[in-house]
């Protein structure tokens, strides 16, 4: 039940002949990205999130056939000759990282919220709603939401929300 | 690996629809986010798929020349959030979209899916049942439209022919223009989770009286359920609080809410008449009614 694929993952070229049973979780892990993965298995965590056409998705419920033509964002493709990516370092600056296993899937969404979101004036709700498809069970999402905010432009005046407990 | 037994993929409608006739045990997946949910848990029933996730002509958001909206059943939550047309037009649909799961879900999950998996919990299902939608079958017979609520047949049920294809839903003119419209979820969490109760309301007024009103529920009986009854008794009714006494005495005659691991049977009743009358209000909200 195999079929010839061909899309590319970080912005390299990738074919491969893929049993059309596998999830695109499947597929990744097996060929070495590992910082894709698999919590609840059927699409309510996030953890297994990566991008496709830079829209977030769970790879755990995506057939990996579903990839012809289209290109791949994974966590390996974030860091650039040694560097991490803005969100990456935001996360770190923020300690919005405990035990790690979220923290690949919660990146790649953030990457996404903060690419479509950038330089527009963004409420903590918007932040929060952006991000409730990934669970985090170690931060109580706090550092999280910090360090998304220090990606966007924070030049923008920031919308206040009506009834909004996290603020400090 | 998903325990997939036979796997064909379509690159159109009509090639969907002849895959279905070869194999009467086959099954659509759009999204996937429920077939394959059903696939990692072992049911035998979702083990044959024709695959219609890459079908461009099922995405389409359109409005014809005659005003009618036409939904592409593949077209995901996050494609009706986004589409001016729905937003200026019909945007119920859009709140009922925005209110499915989450971010990653939304991305993928289709609106077809979600009514064609027949789940009485279908957060577009109470805004399409009060924006009358009609739903486009294609089967080796050819097309056919019936409305959104003879669709629905019991728990899971829909009346669709295992080798028909749902392409659309349509939303006349006629069913939204001047009406005024609400959705409200609730729900233990505000995102990924599953309604425990559903409520959309449409009005359309005719000066400070009721011209019609349209009102439907998830998770209140076995289907999605548009309240007949009480739809009939608030033809005319003045717009003011005695609608809302109305709506909120009237409502539980229209349907059969249950005991369920989620929520019991009594609270739900009074989540249903709290949601008839406080959506009723958010209507008259944007109607510029006053209650003081």
């Amino acid at each position: 039940m195999n079929r010839k694929i061909s899309c590319s993952i970080n912005s390299e070229s990738f074919s491969a002949s893929v049993d059309v049973r596998k999830s695109l979780l499947e597929i990744l892990r097996e060929n070495g990205y590992i910082g894709v993965k698999e919590g609840c298995g059927v699409g309510e965590c996030g953890a297994c999130t990566v991008l496709v056409d830079d829209v977030p998705v769970d790879s755990c419920l995506y057939l990996a056939i579903w990839v012809e033509g289209r290109s791949i964002r994974t966590i390996e493709g974030e860091s650039r000759d040694g560097s991490l990516s803005a969100v990456q370092q935001a996360y770190l600056d923020n300690g919005a990282v405990q035990c790690g296993f979220c923290t690949p899937g919660l990146i790649m969404t953030s990457t996404a919220f903060v690419e479509k979101h950038k330089g527009r004036s963004v409420s903590r709700g918007e932040i929060r709603r952006g991000h409730a498809g990934n669970l985090c069970r170690c931060t109580g999402y706090e550092d999280i939401l910090k360090a998304v905010e220090q990606c966007l432009d924070n030049t923008q005046e920031k919308k206040t929300d009506k009834g909004d407990s996290c603020k400090p | 690996m998903f325990d997939i037994e036979s796997y064909h993929k379509a690159d159109s409608v009509d090639e969907a629809i002849s895959l279905l006739l070869q194999n009467p045990n086959a099954i659509p997946i759009a999204g996937g986010t429920d077939v394959l949910v059903r696939l990692r848990q072992g049911n035998p029933d979702y083990g044959h798929v024709v695959d219609i996730h890459d079908v461009a002509d099922l995405k389409k958001i359109r409005i014809e020349s005659d005003g009618t909206i036409v939904v592409g059943s593949g077209a995901t939550f996050t494609d009706l959030i986004a589409s001016h047309i729905i937003t200026d037009n019909i945007p119920v649909l859009a709140q009922g979209a925005g209110s499915v799961g989450g971010p990653q879900v939304r991305n993928q999950a289709t609106v077809g899916g979600n009514i064609c998996n027949g789940a009485p919990s279908a957060d577009s299902a109470a805004p399409l049942l009060v924006l009358d939608a009609v739903v486009e079958l294609k089967g080796p017979q050819g097309l056919r439209r019936i409305p959104l609520h003879e669709f629905y047949q019991g728990p899971s049920r829909v009346d669709r022919e295992q080798a028909e294809i749902m392409t659309a839903l349509r939303i006349a003119p006629d069913d939204f223009q001047c009406w005024v419209s609400s959705y409200y979820k609730y729900a233990m969490r505000d995102a990924m989770d599953i309604a425990t109760i559903g409520c959309a309301l449409a009005c359309l007024p005719q000066g400070k009286k009721v011209g019609r009103l349209r009102l439907a529920f998830t998770v209140a009986g076995p289907t999605p359920l548009r309240c007949w009854k009480t739809e009939e008794k608030a033809r005319g009714a003045a717009l003011d609080q005695s609608l809302v006494k109305l709506v909120g005495e009237s409502v539980l005659d229209d349907l059969r809410p249950r005991d369920s691991w989620r929520a019991p049977k009594d609270l739900r009743e009074q989540i249903i008449k709290t949601l008839a009358q406080r959506v009723l209000i958010q209507v008259f909200q944007q109607l510029g009614v006053s209650l003081a």
